[in-house]
């Protein structure tokens, strides 16, 4: 039996027992990790998962059932319980569900793979990851840490609208960490960020990285942290860095305009969002430098598919233009409580999982300037870069980051290196104060965006370059 | 139909290893876990039920040491084509791995409890009592939104290693978690039990209404030092940091812990235990050790930090049954932990209190109402959100309050606030001198996955630091 013939099964199924809607996904997912620490591997994991996940909707109620195995009966039984569940749900029912249209597509997509990850042979990742922390150790980290981890995925998707959607994605990255022990505290650096950079891609990803050119230069830093000056507390210009600015934007805009959050979807867990729909289209997110971009068609970007988890096609379009609100991350079903027209943006963790609202690539176009522009026109101010802490409310508005680094900047140029820069504000304020943007964007990659109840881990990706804001509240300490 | 289930299970794990055997020879040491699992959970929100899912899953997890080398490897498929590809890939992983001269070796065949029974009624729950307790809930908050989950789960385990020792378990649990909404602000009501029917869905409903009432037209106060009542939601995000950061024995070993065992870090009346076989568990590690109970801190003073076998032996202290996956790389993490309550040797503890006083509402039972009752001027917190480590040394940690913050005077809570942020070191507002009381009734919380909890009553602390309020 095919996987197409399993996923059509499940969906007759849950046809025949009462739906009027119904989508199944086969998903194959092969996934291998290693970590090494000081020199030596420290573990090789390999993971294997196959199973099938059916979504019924019964009058105004969703079910979803998921089953390990893809035999005939098995799918048919999932899609009965699947629609039993949905059946259950009209006992605390909701308004009416519909369903924004969607063209009945059959298609086969896969992502962009030069060199396939899992068959670089095991020696040869691991000697990178070895020789990397061993040279971290050789420069003075007390603790070396370095990952790479990969995910090939197959799906196949069936509905009852006559979607018929095959897709392989494969997706990999790695990265290095040092960390230096001190009295009473800790300091670690990253490249290029903790625990890696990500995409959609194969293994010439992290060759490019090279890993081991960045090696010594981490482990010195992470060493000369220990005894550098405390980050400055008060209110100063702050530039961020690429790296931690995609993760601004991740925090801070790609889950506020999820439009599950804005409709109260998640309110009981990760929480609603500052953003009110009758003011898309008009209320003002931030200065006129920021475009923020919904684009999963990025060739390489982690958050890049052919076609999202309710089958419908990747298609860019514009989150913020000009400082402006003007469009979210939305499904089928919450488009239509919306009103709007658009889904596309609706993916699962694995076949045991709902496919649920999800960012893709969420990312600010480039500035005009560079960061050495941006350092040279600030007489006052701080350079962080490479997130270490995070953390935002429940309406995506009150933040706190904390940075593997910070430095000071005086008079239009890079000082001395702080230690435990942090830096906090409120969503809106702090992006109408960003004055200076810089062009050299990268499209930095989130492979652990958490999110759903039960649990969901997404893989995002944010294009960001440095940015310059001003009057923003740094240092802040227990 | 359990007991036969488990031994499928286990004639699958006996069979992972017999092949292991066949294929690599009878040097080769091999541990295998096979876990069959019945997930469910049904989500409200805007006082419906708009997720409703379901999952039947089954997984293999193979570690293999052979020739020196270990690798580690696991799956979803339990036909013999599954789990010979499952040997043969791991096989080829430790072929390839580096030498392992650290391997700590096989459990060695060992007496394992049974732990408490699984219930059947709550292993097999239907969609229709979840949905029941949902529209209990919903029905209870009187016209305010509801959301939140009301999920079941069942595991069933078998564990077998090529050294001879086999262990079977069985667990189930049910948990509940919502909020209600009353004009943008919300009261939370949360617990965790054995039995579904424990699960009182109106009760919990109530609570949490009666607490979004009580949080209605918040003021903004000043950041700064305050002194604090932490309900057990909120208590139990200092549990799960602290055995996240602090007693990790991966950590610790690696000096990023503030873990000093033998030392008086706590208050005196902190005393914190993790205790796996207090609630429905499987009674077996992934390395096959048997959980047991694990004194944390006893009266203050630093016990013990969670081992698994690889860890165990480099401090020469052996497992303590926290192997799991990930614990290679994270660290063997403790998540049953409970805080024990005033009168169980605690020296902090308070006479109940009225709950009728002040802002209506805002306190929910006698525990909390005495522990209020004792404040001069401070704040009364429900439950933190989004909490990150700074500093994992010193377990400086930055997150804000949510679902309820009041203002209490002279012991009663006088107006509810608007949440605020903190940064604030884990160990050093649990430290001597700063506990002013516990409440004498602990309550179960749920963790994000089935089998993970915090078990802690309310906490009065002489100071929290609020680094930032709503205003930023």
């Amino acid at each position: 039996m095919s996987e197409f013939d399993a996923a059509t099964a499940a969906v007759q199924a849950a046809l025949d027992a009462g739906a009027r809607y119904a989508d199944a996904r086969v998903m194959h997912r092969r996934y291998e990790s290693m970590s090494a620490r000081n020199g030596d591997i420290e573990e090789l994991s390999q993971d294997e998962s196959i199973g099938l996940g059916v979504r019924a909707l019964v009058g105004s109620g969703w079910g979803f059932h998921a089953v390990p195995d893809l035999s005939d009966a098995a799918a048919r039984d999932a899609g009965r319980r699947a629609a039993a569940i949905a059946t259950a749900s009209a006992r605390v029912p909701g308004p009416p569900i519909d369903l924004v249209p969607a063209e009945a597509t059959v298609a086969s997509w896969a992502s962009d793979c030069a060199v396939d990850p899992l068959g670089v042979p095991l020696s040869d990742k691991g000697d990178l990851l070895v020789r990397a922390t061993a040279t971290m150790r050789e420069h003075g980290a007390d603790l070396a840490e370095g990952l790479y981890q990969i995910w090939d995925t197959s799906k196949w998707f069936v509905s009852s609208e006559g979607h018929r959607i095959d897709q392989r994605i494969r997706e990999c990255g790695g990265g290095i960490s040092a960390t230096s022990i001190g009295d009473g505290e800790t300091q670690r650096r990253s490249y290029p960020s903790y625990r890696g950079q990500y995409g959609t891609t194969g293994w010439e990803l992290v060759t490019s990285l090279d890993l081991g050119a960045h090696a010594a230069r981490i482990a010195e830093e992470s060493r000369e942290l220990l005894t550098a000056p405390l980050c400055p507390a008060g209110e100063t210009d702050l530039i961020l860095g690429g790296e931690q600015l995609a993760l601004q934007i991740h925090e801070s805009v790609g889950h506020a305009i999820e439009l599950d959050r804005i409709l109260g979807w998640e309110a009981a867990f990760a929480g609603t969002s500052w953003l009110d729909l009758a003011r898309l289209g008009s209320l003002r997110y931030g200065s006129e430098l920021m475009n923020v971009t919904i684009d999963p068609t990025i060739p390489g970007a982690l958050g890049s598919f052919g076609f999202d988890d309710e089958g419908s096609p990747a298609v860019a379009r514009d989150a913020v233009r000009e400082g402006r609100w003007v469009g979210v991350l939305a499904g089928r079903d919450s488009a239509a409580v919306a009103g709007l027209d658009y889904g596309g943006s609706v993916r699962a963790d694995g076949w045991a999982r709902l496919p649920m609202v999800r960012m893709t690539n969420v990312g600010l176009e480039p500035g005009p300037h560079t960061l050495d522009e941006i350092i040279a026109a600030t007489d006052d101010g701080v350079l962080m870069d490479i997130n270490r802490s995070w953390s935002i409310d429940d309406k995506r508005l009150n933040f706190q980051f904390g940075c593997e680094v910070g430095w000071e900047v005086r008079n239009g140029r890079r000082g001395r290196m702080l230690r435990n820069p942090t830096y906090t504000g409120i969503g809106p304020v702090f992006w109408r104060s960003m004055d200076m943007l810089s062009s050299e964007t990268v499209a930095w990659g989130t492979p652990n965006c958490g999110k759903g109840q039960p649990g969901q881990v997404g893989h995002t990706g944010h294009p960001a370059a440095p940015a310059r804001f001003r009057g923003v509240r740094v240092g802040v300490r227990a | 139909m359990s007991e036969r289930g488990m031994s499928a299970e286990l004639e699958i794990a006996a069979g992972v290893v017999d092949l292991v055997r066949q294929t690599a020879g009878r040097a080769a040491e091999a541990e295998v876990v096979v876990t069959r699992s019945d997930l469910a959970l049904t989500r409200f929100a805007n006082s419906f039920i708009h997720q409703n899912v379901s999952e039947t899953g089954v997984s293999v997890h193979l570690r293999l040491h052979v020739d020196g080398r270990t690798a580690t490897g696991s799956g979803s498929r339990v036909d013999a084509d599954g789990l010979a590809v499952l040997v043969e890939r791991t096989r080829a992983a430790a072929r390839l791995a580096p030498p392992d001269p650290a391997w700590p070796g096989l459990t060695a065949p060992t007496p394992v409890p049974s732990g408490p029974a699984a219930d059947e009624a709550t292993a097999f729950a239907s969609p229709d009592e979840r949905a029941e307790r949902v529209r209990a809930f919903v029905e209870a908050v009187e016209g305010l939104e509801a959301a939140g989950y009301c999920r079941t789960a069942y595991r069933s385990g078998a564990f077998a290693n090529s050294a001879g020792h086999t262990a079977v378990g069985r667990a189930a649990e049910a948990a509940m978690d919502g909020i209600a909404r009353a004009g943008g602000a919300d009261g939370v009501a949360r617990l965790c039990a054995d039995r579904l029917a424990d699960l009182d869905g109106a009760a919990l409903g109530a609570r949490a209404a009666a607490k979004a009432r009580a949080a209605a037209a918040p003021v903004e106060l000043p950041p700064g030092h305050y002194e604090v009542v932490l309900e057990p939601a909120a208590v139990a995000d200092l549990l799960q940091n602290l055995a996240w950061y602090g007693f990790n024995g991966k950590r610790y070993a690696e000096r990023q812990s503030f873990a000093e065992p033998g030392t008086a870090q706590f208050d005196p009346s902190v005393t914190l235990v993790d205790d796996p076989l207090h609630a429905s568990t499987l009674p077996f590690d992934l390395e096959g050790t048997p959980r047991r109970s694990l004194p944390l801190v006893e009266g203050g003073t630093t016990g013990a930090v969670a081992y698994d076998r690889r860890g165990g032996a480099e401090a020469g202290a052996g497992s303590t049954g926290h192997g799991m996956p990930g614990s290679a790389t994270f660290g063997p993490i403790p998540h049953n932990i409970r805080l024990l309550a005033a009168g169980a040797g605690a020296g902090a503890a308070v006479a109940a209190g009225p709950v009728s006083a002040g802002v209506t509402g805002a306190v929910g039972d006698p525990d909390t109402a005495a522990l209020v009752a004792g404040m001069r001027r401070g704040l009364l917190v429900s439950d933190f959100w989004y909490t990150r480590v700074l500093d994992p040394k010193q377990l400086v940690v930055t997150g804000l309050t949510r679902n309820g913050v009041w203002l209490v005077e002279d012991g009663v809570p006088t107006r509810a606030v608007r949440d605020f942020r903190f940064t604030e070191s884990y160990p050093r507002a649990l430290g001597s001198g700063l506990v002013l009381g516990l409440g004498r009734t602990a309550a179960r919380q749920p963790g994000r996955v089935d089998g993970s909890w915090y078990e802690a009553p309310a906490l009065r602390l002489s100071s929290w630091h609020f680094t930032g309020g709503a205003s930023g």
